[in-house]
């Protein structure tokens, strides 16, 4: 019995890991940039796909994509901030406006990232195996791959954190965060820490997407389910929060291994009840003010 | 002088109307199979696009809805459809889906912005997702057949539900209930001082808009014989709609109407085809419209008819 539910419960913060390092992103996206970007998912598709390509063809280790699914996601995201978003920011009327047309700009960003992933590596499902072999813990098994992809996950929200809270371009995000109107007039160059964060949170999910390449198979059409995960856990934890992302993260995690134990078709079925539950009873998250 | 040709031009517009809705009454009659099954297609998306803009153009509100209408609508089918006379069946699709949009616009309609828009993407999903698990954990199988309905008699139920939704529309959007609506579009808080019941108003057109794709649900799955929750809540039939409203412009009744034929066809014709490169330009269309086009179609062709100097002393 004991062992069950210690079962349960690393299984769920083995998966609340990848989730919060998927909702991080997003969370930085929408809580300073304001773009609900509903292309994230398709960023963790290139970065898992990618990483895919690397170890297949070039038959070496998938961890050394880090050095290209970060810095190639970032750029691609920090040039579609600089070019789409920073110009729909200045024909907008109002915030709300923006939120809007962002939003439904991102959802063209979607079609456009995800077909010409269909276009380069068709939609056949890939998968490999690296570090595959079973780890003891209190008495159950887990992949190895599960357990670095969770370390990994941590130490980047805690790196990101960190970041955030001592160095002073993080002060320039906070800033930006609260009130971007005054931010710019204390003179942080708000256009850039928007596109930096729009940049840092595509990053993100493409080392995510390099991440769940080692744990499941990847492919083309994978990312919409990933970018409705992210929201669910964002809305959560609270809109531009780091800790919140981790609570969501691991909270949603251990629910859906819960349910998954009780009865496995349901766990999405509650992601989006929790989801809309929570909308409705408390729309600004756990962490939300 | 002047008068007359003033009345000539407003007898034209109806004019024009009346020959084409004559001209679609009898399509079966001369069109060939297929042209009727193209047109049916293509109303499917209009009646989709058009009960879209009745709620989200006017009030702002975007909404990824319409997969969850459309797919209860076929599921009444479904399930009823043995049962049942077709109308009946119809009536049931565009009835419960009513009473679906009003218990969740009633919870929901006070989330703002992007927050309700997120909402209806998790309710599709979370219809989906139920449906599918319950059919597997009680029927044992996935999907399910829908009786079959020869292709003239959806081409005419489409018909008469497209007829009466563009009158529903026209007629909102002349009423002091458009005006309402549109007042809520450009403040909720004034609306509201000036008397409109927002909350009651936005729920009941929410819901409005829902009768419509319910019942096209309806008669559209005796077309596709076999269902299951991925075809049914398939959210390619909510993001549709909002592209083709947006590229049409939701200012005109004829914006979302334009839009719709404009995108059916191109389906068509590259969908089989090059449905990759088809969805690509899909993507890139949107992004122009939203930044160089924020009126559509519409705005463009307005823009074009102002400045042609006969025009000017029309519009008021």
């Amino acid at each position: 019995m004991l062992v069950t539910i210690l079962d349960i419960v690393i299984a769920g913060l083995l998966l609340g890991g990848l989730y919060a390092l998927i909702a991080m992103g997003l969370s930085l996206q929408y809580g300073v940039a304001r773009v609900l970007n509903i292309s994230h998912g398709e960023f963790i598709m290139l970065g898992g796909l990618t990483t895919w390509t690397i170890t297949k063809s070039l038959g070496i280790n998938p961890f050394v994509s880090l050095v290209i699914c970060g810095p190639v996601a970032f750029i691609l995201g920090y040039i579609i901030h600089q070019t789409l978003f920073k110009r729909l920011y200045s024909i907008s009327a109002s915030p709300s406006v923006f939120e809007s047309s962002s939003m439904l700009a991102s959802f063209g960003l979607m079609f456009i990232i995800q077909n010409i992933a269909l276009l380069a590596w068709g939609p056949e499902i890939r998968g490999y195996s690296y570090l595959a072999f079973p780890v003891h813990i209190a008495g159950t098994l887990f992949g190895a791959n599960r357990l670095v992809t969770t370390g990994f996950a941590i130490v980047i929200g805690v790196g990101f954190y960190l970041f955030l809270a001592r160095t002073r371009t993080g002060k320039a995000v906070r800033a930006a965060a609260q009130d971007p109107t005054t931010a710019g007039l204390m003179g942080v160059n708000i256009n850039r820490v928007l596109a930096l964060c729009f940049g840092l949170g595509a990053a993100m999910a493409g080392i995510a997407g390099m991440l769940i390449s080692m744990c499941y198979p990847v492919h083309a059409v994978m990312g919409m389910p990933y970018t409705i995960i992210a929201i669910v856990v964002v809305a959560l934890g609270g809109m531009g929060s780091i800790p919140g992302s981790f609570i969501g993260g691991f909270a949603l995690g251990l629910i859906g291994s819960i349910v998954t134990h009780f009865e496995p078709g349901l766990a999405l079925v509650a992601y989006y009840l929790i989801f809309i539950l929570l909308l409705l009873l408390k729309p600004t998250g756990i962490m939300g003010k | 002088m002047n008068w007359s040709k003033l009345e000539l031009r407003k007898a034209r517009t109806p004019g024009v109307l009346l020959i084409f809705l004559i001209l679609l009454a009898t399509l079966t009659l001369y069109a060939s199979p297929y042209t009727v099954i193209f047109v049916t297609s293509i109303f499917m998306y209009i009646i989709l696009t058009v009960s879209w803009v009745i709620f989200s153009g006017p009030t702002g509100y975007i909404s990824f809805a319409p997969a969850a209408f459309f797919g209860v609508g076929i599921y009444t089918s479904a399930i009823l459809g043995t049962e049942l006379p077709l109308p009946i069946v119809i009536l049931t699709g565009g009835v419960i889906s009513f009473i679906l949009a009003l218990f969740v616009g009633a919870l929901t309609l006070r989330l703002k912005g992007v927050y309700f828009t997120i909402f209806t993407l998790g309710l599709v999903e979370l219809s989906k997702h139920l449906l599918l698990w319950y059919e597997i954990k009680f029927t044992g199988t996935r999907g399910r057949f829908v009786v079959l309905v020869d292709n003239t008699t959806i081409y005419y139920i489409l018909f008469i539900i497209l007829v009466l939704l563009l009158l529903t529309s026209y007629l909102i959007r002349r009423s002091k209930y458009g005006l309402a609506l549109r007042s809520i579009g450009e403040s909720e808080e004034a609306s509201a001082h000036t008397g409109v019941n927002v909350n009651l108003l936005k729920t009941f057109t929410f819901a409005l808009s829902a009768v419509f794709m319910g019942a096209t649900g309806a008669i559209m799955a005796t077309r596709w014989t076999y269902v299951d929750p991925y075809i049914a809540f398939n959210l390619q039939y909510s993001f549709m709609p909002v592209l083709m409203s947006i590229f049409g412009g939701m200012g005109q009744l004829y914006g979302p109407v334009l839009g719709a034929v404009i995108f059916t066809m191109l389906e068509e014709k590259l969908i089989t085809e090059f449905p990759y490169y088809y969805m690509l330009t899909i993507g890139l269309i949107l992004l122009i419209v939203i930044i160089y086009l924020p009126d559509g179609l519409v705005g463009l062709i307005q823009k074009w008819q102002n400045r042609s100097p006969e025009k000017q002393h029309v519009t008021p």
